[in-house]
């Protein structure tokens, strides 16, 4: 995984609540056995409409998007997080995210931002007004900064120091791993096994 | 204080926490299909790593699988090379699979509990958001996305912050007619689909409690649509018995120990939960969704709402939207909308009772001449059930499809979808836009209103036939 530490980029309004994972990638585009690919998927439904955001010619090159409420509810696929970085996408503002959504953007490495809803109204102005408006989401400082106004948010630090620093969880894990082993010589012998069928 | 029936799931499976980091949990079952696993499998190679624990490992293929012919090699080239995919995947890795045409095969949520692989006090986990169902089971499940996948398959463990716990108490008796699909229909539109997020929900109460286990799996099954990733049951005799003669339960000692230990899992008289709903199963009626998300449901007996009397003005906005893709008009009665298609099947109702209780209605009767039903076991071994009890009979005499298992209209991976404008009533999960096919317009209700809808050509309950 890329290290993140900062990104500047520029923004795109997503004025819609509940944007789904059916949403975002369709299932019809999740047969790819690949990681990459899926960015013909994203928002398949809405991209052949010339008013969608993403096809409007001033928010073609933006990198941030900044979408209303209970983005990527629905579904486990991550195709959805592979959909919008194969895209361009680096960060994802919203006021709330879907659990297993964020769980896996952090893991692939498309950070996932929360801020109150009023400032994300906010932000979709000012990028209305101005879509060129330089928008930074420092992970380090863990603020966002666009204009002259400047956002704190909320990470954990764990997350925050993994992103950070690009590692891979499963790499962390395996220096638990004596951990497990110990874990597994102590589980109650009644615990069904899919070996041997029965 | 004591400990909810979560957190005591959860204590048992840490194997390591550290102060400022999430837990690492040990996984007692992993189950995987052919959508999620190609690229966690990619990931094990690339860094020549094993499964670590081929045997609490289980594949089955269900989410691209036609439900037509599936004793002829699958048309769609992209869903056979990823079908492939898992196949080879499976044998080079030494993980049990279960494929189309194998007796075992089917949704993964419908396959694990019927093997007894999914037993109380567990930890499950799949790269599925419905992987909630077998938390009916009082087992800690959950839907993982695919770094997740190939973090288990390593490691046999997942680091994971500990979600915070909600009671959802259903006390009173349900009404003739009402379902397990009712009452989480009317939670979620209760607490809305972001009322679960960071949250594991604990269905309580009377309500509950007398439910059969098919029934509980349905509602733990769309916990993830209220927005929590899991939604658990505490195990009582019910689930003993359910549990006892499947393939891979207990035996002997085994079974002695097995059940002692079950009956330690509930919620201590004395534990507190971060926050308690609490809903009346007297006053429940079938429940139908007219929106785009599995929170705009109302009462079969209701009318379409206005948006203009939202206050909210996101849930406003969103109703907007959502009557525009659904081309309905505010004021007209749920019941007069008409149906082209009616789904009967998936994780949520798929299983035997929810045939058995649609063919209930279905029996002897012809479905409207203007309607298609289709009808999907969960499982292979759900249809065969059926058919021993002359189920498929019930359905095709009175003019419905009778198909092979899978996900199918679910999610229209497969060839079965909506096409667009049509309007389908399914007893699935999402009625999200597109989701059973570009332009298809869903909702969502239980068995019972599914038949009964078959039958008159509109949406409505049997006791409206």
């Amino acid at each position: 995984m890329e290290k993140f530490n900062k990104h500047t980029g520029t923004a795109v309004p997503l004025r819609r609540s509940n944007v789904d994972t059916d949403q975002i990638i369709p299932a019809v585009y999740l047969k790819r056995i690949t990681k990459n690919g899926f960015e013909d998927g994203l928002f398949a439904a809405w991209r052949n409409d010339p008013a969608f955001e993403l096809n409007q010619p001033q928010y073609k090159t933006a990198t941030i998007l900044v979408a209303g409420p209970d983005f990527g509810t629905g579904s486990s696929r991550e195709h959805a997080v592979w959909a919008l970085q194969n895209y361009g996408f680096k960060v994802v503002l919203s006021s709330r995210f879907a659990d297993i959504f964020r769980g896996n953007s952090q893991k692939a490495g498309l950070l996932t931002v929360i801020l109150a809803q009023e400032e994300i109204e906010k932000i979709w102005k000012e990028i209305e007004a101005k879509p060129e408006t330089s928008v930074t989401v420092n992970l380090e400082s863990k603020t966002v900064t666009y204009g002259s106004t400047t956002l704190d948010f909320v990470i954990d630090d764990y997350t925050r120091w993994r992103l950070m620093e690009g590692l891979d969880d499963i790499g962390l894990t395996f220096t638990k791993i004596d951990q497990v082993s110990n874990f597994e010589e102590k589980r109650a012998s009644f615990k069904p096994k899919t070996l041997p069928i029965r | 204080m004591g400990k909810t029936l979560a957190e005591k799931i959860w204590a048992e499976h840490v194997v390591s926490s550290t102060a400022g980091e999430p837990d690492l949990l040990y996984i007692d079952l992993h189950l995987i299909h052919e959508v999620t696993s190609p690229q966690a499998f990619d990931g094990l190679r690339l860094a020549n790593r094993k499964v670590r624990r081929a045997d609490l490992t289980i594949a089955t293929e269900d989410h691209n699988v036609p439900t037509l012919n599936i004793d002829k090699p699958i048309a769609d080239p992209v869903s056979k090379l990823q079908v492939d995919t898992l196949r080879k995947n499976c044998e080079e890795f030494g993980v049990r699979i279960h494929s189309l045409g194998d007796v075992e095969q089917g949704i993964v949520h419908v396959v694990g509990p019927q093997l007894g692989i999914t037993q109380p006090g567990m930890t499950i986990v799949c790269g599925d958001s419905h992987t909630s169902t077998h938390g009916a089971f009082g087992a800690l499940a959950f839907g993982i996305g695919t770094s997740e996948v190939e973090h288990v398959l390593a490691t046999q463990t997942l680091p994971l912050i500990r979600p915070k716990t909600m009671a959802i108490n259903v006390e009173g008796t349900l009404k003739p007619g009402v379902t397990s699909k009712d009452i989480i229909l009317a939670v979620i539109a209760k607490i809305g689909t972001g009322g679960g997020q960071g949250y594991i929900l604990e269905y309580r109460g009377s309500a509950i409690r007398a439910l059969s286990m098919e029934a509980r799996m349905t509602i733990c099954n769309m916990s993830i649509e209220a927005g929590a990733r899991a939604g658990l049951i505490a195990p009582d005799q019910t689930t003993f018995d359910y549990v006892k003669d499947k393939p891979h339960a207990p035996s002997g000692t085994d079974w002695d120990a097995a059940l002692a230990y079950w009956q330690t899992l509930v919620t201590d008289s004395d534990a507190k939960f971060d926050k308690e709903i609490n809903l009346n199963a007297d006053e429940l009626a079938p429940f139908v969704t007219w929106g785009t998300n599995p929170g705009q449901g109302l009462p079969l007996s209701a009318s379409v709402p206005n948006p203009a009397d939202i206050t909210n003005a996101e849930d406003r906005g969103a109703a907007e939207r959502a009557l525009e893709y659904m081309d309905l008009k505010p004021g007209t009665p749920l019941k007069s909308i008409k149906v082209d298609t009616v789904f009967l099947g998936s994780c949520t109702n798929g299983r035997i009772e929810d045939l058995r209780s649609a063919a209930a209605v279905i029996k002897g009767k012809k479905i409207a001449d203007s309607l298609r039903l289709l009808v999907v076991p969960g499982s292979a071994r759900v249809r065969l059930q059926a058919e021993s009890e002359g189920l498929d009979k019930v359905f095709l005499d009175a003019g419905a499809e009778w198909r092979s298992a899978g996900c199918s209209m679910c999610l229209g991976m497969n060839p079965d979808q909506l096409k667009p404008g049509e309007r389908a009533a399914s007893t699935s999960n999402r009625n999200f836009e597109g989701r059973q096919g570009k332009g298809g317009r869903t909702h969502l209700v239980s068995p019972l209103v599914a038949a009964a809808t078959a039958l008159k050509g509109t949406l409505a309950s049997p006791a409206d036939l």
